[in-house]
């Protein structure tokens, strides 16, 4: 059996080398211009995610872990992939996806933002004694990163690309501050999830059908005084 | 005296110069492959600069001094940094002249001559290829001192023997700074050794040349030194990576009977790099001039996250 | 350096120093005599000029040698407050960098002010550049507040009326107002600074205080410290021209005689990095880390935003002012790192990154000497100061040609010549940050690393641009041209200086035990027992392991490895044919389609455009109405400094709106006026009472 003879230390190195994949990919996903490619880049960060949840439960021997890695792999490498799929041939997007400022400018605040969420997460680093406190800050990171990509993107399918990535830097963030929140608070987090996706979905049809648009820009028109 | 090292010195840059045009040969017929046509064979590259040496030379009108000391310069550069760069052993007399910084730096005293040479002649193709080489030169640039210090974060040094020697020690266990720091190195790599997606080293199309538009007006044995530095500045720069990031088979200190396995493993090595150049060189399309800001921009990303996971995380 | 003088009144270097500075007046006294015969009066005052700065350089290299401080008091000043004079190693470095360079200036000026003769009377320019170098060696040498305050309004005016030499033209006329302006805002603070230093040494009303040994024995608040630092730094930086208060030095630099641009740029400025120095880490000793952090960020800034406005001119003599604010940026990021060095206690770390920054302040001054000597021998040959029209001068002023591209290499930061050594030094400095207990700095300090990186390969490329648009290629301009070789003293002072850029470059152990003393006194750690500790050939800063630069070898390197490949490849040479170029077939290939200034910089004015105010027009005169073959192109581009939008020209608004209120006070009526001394005068009394 592989994880029997697996050294805790090994193990915690593969923590933080998956760490490493998930702020590559959330870096990834603020610069990739096309909606196919963001797709792809989110199913990975789910990937590593899920992954990473695993590596922590055994590292921390903490077997409900394994489930909300399951649900993880489940929901976010298969099922909102899958959606957001559907979701873009019905919508028939076939475009890149305009970005309001540029991209070495995006990737610099971005690097600032890993900077400030190091400084942030100093504090607690001192107090906690987790093996994962290290990854805190890439967790927050993450869900910074993913709020960016909402403010940088015009197009409404990556805004909710921008909030999904923020989301699995929260559940990142859980796991690697507290092991993992409760099992109950997961499954309900994730139905949550679910439930948004399905209804963003809906949304984007009627946005669609109203303005003739995704560009989210569009809503000024909504304004009164126009 | 101990002869020893001078003896690796004087094979390292026998091995660097002989085996640079093979390289380049490795690289052209695996292309051809890739590409479905019938190769030249490994040899061609010596066929060619043979065949330069022994043409005349047909200098522009206005050329200066400059534009023929130039080559020699460029030859001279890329020799030294060959004597320094640890191929074969880390064992070497001259090791201790520069540090990766300085051959980052002599690199760019060769890219310096040679955009004057490109001014020099008093062509629209000149002025161009040198005007975007100190470009894509600019944006490399940030990058590659990046990456340069991820790994001088791991190893304690800029010292690229003393990097070999301590990755040797077991003192540095891969970690995700180095695999952030490598990938940005190969595409710096790629730009600074003007390959596919910044620069075709085949192409002479007026309008997408950088490199080759600088010394468009070279010819005999000014091109044939030319030519064969820039073979030896691809060489270089993938010994350079093997020597940051995976050294192993290089020869360590005081080891003479490594160095036939060193020179067996070099080869392996180059085999290796070829294949994975070729395979990003047919993967992908030459970029447009002003896209390379994000190319560059990429690789300053992964230098500088390689940097930042190292304090977070290792 | 080490010999004791035998005859009765011992000389020192400090009397060595006042010997030349009182040489320099006595020249500009002269000077003023020989009014008649201008051609004596330039070689006679250039050449007394030249040993009056060799005595400094003596001095100077004495000074440091020994280690030694020496002080005098002099007998005038102020009744209560004498001139102090002291001469410690940090004086006797910059007194070195300034009088070398005055010297290379002072022999290329015997010919280069020789080419005025016949349009107008240079007696001026002899007198206040005799002045202008007296002022700079006083500057250094200053003990006390006042003295120092005296000597740097001295070097002010008198570079004023250096720039404002060729006083004909309505924009020398205004870049020297502006130099004057932003000169007298920073000597308020400087003066203000003092102000508050004094206070605190001797308390209020004591003239004391403002002696210098005063301030050094002094505790200060942190707080006023702090105060003191701010206005100091900020009158400092103005006069060094730091991002954002560097606007008047690409307007007052260009319109100076060139030899007086060498000396601005090349040591002027250099005062100013002197008088921060002397504040940070001699009067005040005891400072926060951020004080640190302040002076490394303005410095990045400067850098960057230096190099990048160099880039985006045509004008050679403005891209070498520009270039001025890169440098001083790369020399403000060294001491910025000792600073913090110092403030988290690492003395060895500290002392690389002051010596990487003074040794950058020494090869700055003599390769921007260098270039601008080089400028003016380009200008003087061709009367042009736009590189647009220039080219392929390289064939008519081979000398001047390969010595300004030595400086050029120098400052591109290429090994083996003298700008790497200090940029090499720096980059070590910056990789120690990790040392560093702030976590915020180990992450923040190699930022500017790559911030320092990109100025270096920006550098180059407007070094490419520079030389090869004014050297290289054909003529572009539209007259013929009818350059010249300078003349022979022209010759020689950029030949000395080029020399000295490759000694520097190539032997930089030597040069870093000499100074070493400074980062002794000041950081408390020498970098000498490291640095040179595997002999001269190797510099090691810090250790041997960590890195290991040789200039020497690879400069030998180098040049065997060519020399043997050109003897093997010419033992049975192939012939050499000269032919035109490769044209496409098109044949009618001109001049006006090399590439030039502006286009050279284009990728890169696309790329940081948007950090300027970047406004492009292209006219179209079609041609028989096809767009696609127009008979005639237009292209205007103005690039412009958004920072003149964004803070001066408010600042302009509210001094105008100021002076127009306080205008309303001059009513031109003998009674208003005696109203006013009236009403001050009630006034006074109520408070006095």
């Amino acid at each position: 059996m592989f994880k029997f003879y697996m050294p805790v230390n090994v193990a915690s190195h593969i923590i933080s080398f998956l760490a490493a994949l998930v702020l590559l990919t959330a870096f990834g996903m603020l610069v990739q211009k096309r909606i196919y490619g963001l797709i792809r880049l989110f199913t990975w960060q789910g990937l590593f995610l899920s992954l990473n949840t695993a590596f922590v439960g055994y590292v921390a021997n903490k077997h409900h872990l394994y489930i909300s890695a399951l649900l993880t792999l489940s929901l976010k490498v298969i099922l909102l992939p899958y959606i957001l799929h559907i979701l873009i041939q019905r919508l028939k997007i076939r475009k890149e996806v305009e970005t309001i400022v540029n991209v070495p400018m995006t990737m610099l605040i971005g690097i600032a933002l890993v900077i400030l969420s190091y400084h942030l997460t100093a504090p607690i680093r001192e107090l906690s004694n987790l093996t994962t406190r290290s990854t805190l800050a890439v967790a927050l990171a993450t869900v910074m990163l993913g709020l960016l990509m909402m403010i940088t993107r015009k197009h409404a399918v990556t805004e909710i690309m921008g909030f999904l990535a923020m989301e699995n830097g929260l559940f990142f963030a859980a796991t690697s501050a507290t092991y993992g929140m409760p099992l109950v608070v997961e499954f309900g987090v994730a139905f949550d999830l679910l439930m948004a996706a399905f209804i963003f979905g809906i949304f984007f049809f009627q946005i669609n059908t109203a303005f003739d648009s995704l560009s989210v820009e569009q809503m000024a028109r909504l304004k009164e005084d126009d | 005296m101990n002869p020893y090292p001078l003896i690796v010195e004087m094979l390292q840059i026998a091995t660097l110069i002989v085996l640079a045009p093979a390289f380049v040969g490795w690289v052209r017929t695996l292309k051809c492959w890739a590409q479905g046509r019938t190769s030249a064979g490994l040899f061609q590259p010596y066929r060619d600069l043979d065949k330069l040496f022994s043409k005349d030379i047909l200098l522009p009108e206005n050329a200066s001094w400059i534009f023929r000391f130039t080559p020699y310069l460029v030859f001279g550069t890329m020799v030294l940094a060959g004597g320094i760069i640890p191929i074969l052993s880390i064992d070497l007399p001259l090791a201790p002249t520069a540090d990766v910084i300085v051959i980052v730096a002599l690199f760019a005293i060769g890219r310096f001559f040679t955009a004057l040479a490109g001014m020099d002649i008093g062509t629209a193709f000149g002025g161009m290829g040198s005007s975007r080489e100190m470009m894509i030169a600019s944006l490399a640039e940030p990058a590659m001192l990046m990456a340069i210090f991820t790994v001088s974060l791991a190893n304690k040094s800029t010292s690229l023997s003393q990097i070999v020697h301590v990755i040797y020690s077991g003192q540095s266990v891969l970690r995700p700074s180095l695999s952030f720091a490598l990938l940005a190195f190969i595409l710096i790599a790629l730009a600074e050794t003007g390959r596919i997606p910044v620069d075709n080293p085949s192409t002479h199309l007026e309008l997408t040349m950088i490199h080759e538009a600088m010394i468009l007006e070279y010819s005999g044995r000014h091109l044939a030194l030319i030519e064969w530095a820039g073979m030896m500045k691809l060489f270089l720069f993938v010994m350079m990576g093997m020597a940051l990031f995976a050294p192993w088979g290089i020869a360590p200190r005081g080891d003479i009977a490594a160095i036939p396995y060193a020179l067996v493993i070099t080869a392996l090595k180059l085999g290796v790099m070829g294949i994975v150049i070729v395979s990003i060189e047919t993967g992908l399309a030459k970029m447009r001039l002003f896209r390379l800001t994000e190319f560059l921009g990429a690789a300053f990303l992964l230098a500088t996250l390689g940097m930042l996971s190292y304090f977070i995380l290792d | 350096m080490i010999f004791t003088p035998d005859f009765k009144l011992a000389v020192g270097p400090i009397e060595i120093a006042a010997a030349s500075i009182s040489m320099l007046f006595v020249v500009a006294l002269l000077a003023a005599l020989l009014k008649n015969s201008q051609r004596l009066a330039i070689t006679l005052s250039f050449f007394l000029a030249a040993v009056a700065s060799l005595l400094s350089v003596i001095a100077g290299i004495w000074a440091v040698g020994s280690g030694t401080t020496n002080q005098i008091v002099l007998l005038i000043g102020l009744p209560d407050l004498p001139f102090h004079m002291r001469l410690d190693p940090l004086a006797g470095f910059f007194l070195t960098v300034i009088g070398a360079l005055s010297f290379f200036v002072s022999v290329y000026s015997i010919g280069y002010v020789k080419g005025y003769l016949g349009h107008r009377s240079v007696t001026s320019l002899v007198i206040f550049y005799c002045l202008f170098l007296a002022g700079m060696f006083m500057v250094v040498l200053a003990d006390d507040a006042l003295f120092f305050l005296v000597s740097w309004e001295i070097m002010a005016a008198a570079s004023y009326f250096l720039v404002i030499f060729e006083n004909e033209r309505v924009e020398n006329r205004r870049a020297a107002f502006l130099y004057l302006v932003v000169a007298h805002v920073g000597a308020i603070a400087i003066l203000l600074s003092f102000g508050v230093l004094a206070g605190f040494a001797k308390g209020p009303g004591n003239f004391g205080g403002y002696t210098f040994d005063a301030m050094r024995q002094a505790h200060f608040p942190v707080e006023w410290a702090t105060v003191a630092f701010l206005l100091a730094f900020f009158g400092f930086a103005a006069k060094a021209g730091v991002v954002p208060l560097h606007v008047w030095l690409p307007e007052a630099h260009p319109v100076a005689p060139s030899n007086v641009s060498a000396l601005m740029s090349g040591v002027m400025l250099k005062t100013a990095i002197y008088g921060i120095i002397r504040i940070t880490f001699d009067l005040i000793r005891v400072f926060p880390w951020w004080w640190g952090a302040v002076v490394l960020i303005l410095g990045l800034l400067s850098a960057v935003m230096g190099v990048l406005y160099a880039l985006m001119q045509h004008d050679l003599k403005k891209l070498l002012a520009y270039h001025s604010v890169e440098n001083i940026g790369i020399i403000l990021i060294g001491v910025g790192l000792a600073m913090i060095f110092t403030s988290f206690n690492q003395p060895l770390y500290a002392a690389l990154a002051l010596i990487a920054g003074l040794y950058h302040t020494m090869n700055h001054a003599v390769f921007k000497g260098l270039l601008f000597m080089g400028a003016g021998a380009v200008i003087h040959a061709t009367n042009e100061r736009n590189m647009e029209e220039m080219g392929g001068l390289i064939h008519h002023m081979p000398w001047t040609a390969t010595l300004f591209l030595v400086g050029c290499i120098s400052i591109s930061a290429l090994p083996p010549f003298n700008g790497f050594v200090s940029e090499w030094l720096t980059f070590q400095a910056l990789l120690l940050s990790p040392s560093l207990p702030s976590p915020l700095m180990k992450l923040l300090i190699p930022m500017g690393a790559a911030l320092l990186a990109l100025t270096g390969a920006l550098a180059a490329a407007c070094f490419v641009k520079a030389f090869g648009v004014t050297f290289l290629g054909h003529w572009r301009g539209h007259h013929n041209p009818h350059a010249h070789e300078a003349n022979w003293p022209m010759r020689l002072g950029m030949l000395m200086a080029a020399l000295t850029c490759l000694g520097l470059g190539v032997l930089p152990t030597f040069f870093i035990e000499w100074m070493d003393v400074i980062a002794e006194q000041f950081v408390g750690s020498k970098l000498a027992a490291s640095a040179s500790i595997h002999g001269w050939m190797w510099l090691t800063p810090v250790s041997y392991h960590r890195a290991s630069y040789s200039g020497v070898i690879v400069l030998l390197g180098i040049l065997i490895v060519i020399s043997a490949v050109y003897l093997f490849l010419h033992v049975k040479p192939g012939a050499i044919r000269r032919v035109p170029i490769w044209d496409c077939g098109f044949e009618k290939i001109n001049q006006r389609m090399q590439y030039n200034a502006t286009s050279f910089a284009m990728p890169i004015r696309r790329i940081f455009g948007f950090l300027f105010n970047v406004r492009e027009e292209v006219n179209v005169v079609p041609h028989a109405g096809h767009k696609a073959f127009p008979k005639r192109l237009n292209y205007r581009l103005r690039i412009r400094d958004r920072l003149w939008n964004w803070i001066y020209k408010p600042i302009v608004g509210i001094s105008f709106w100021v002076s127009r209120k306080v205008g309303k006070l001059q009513q031109g009526r003998i009674q208003i006026y005696l109203l006013y001394s009236f009403i001050t005068i009630i006034i006074l009394l109520i408070f006095v009472r």
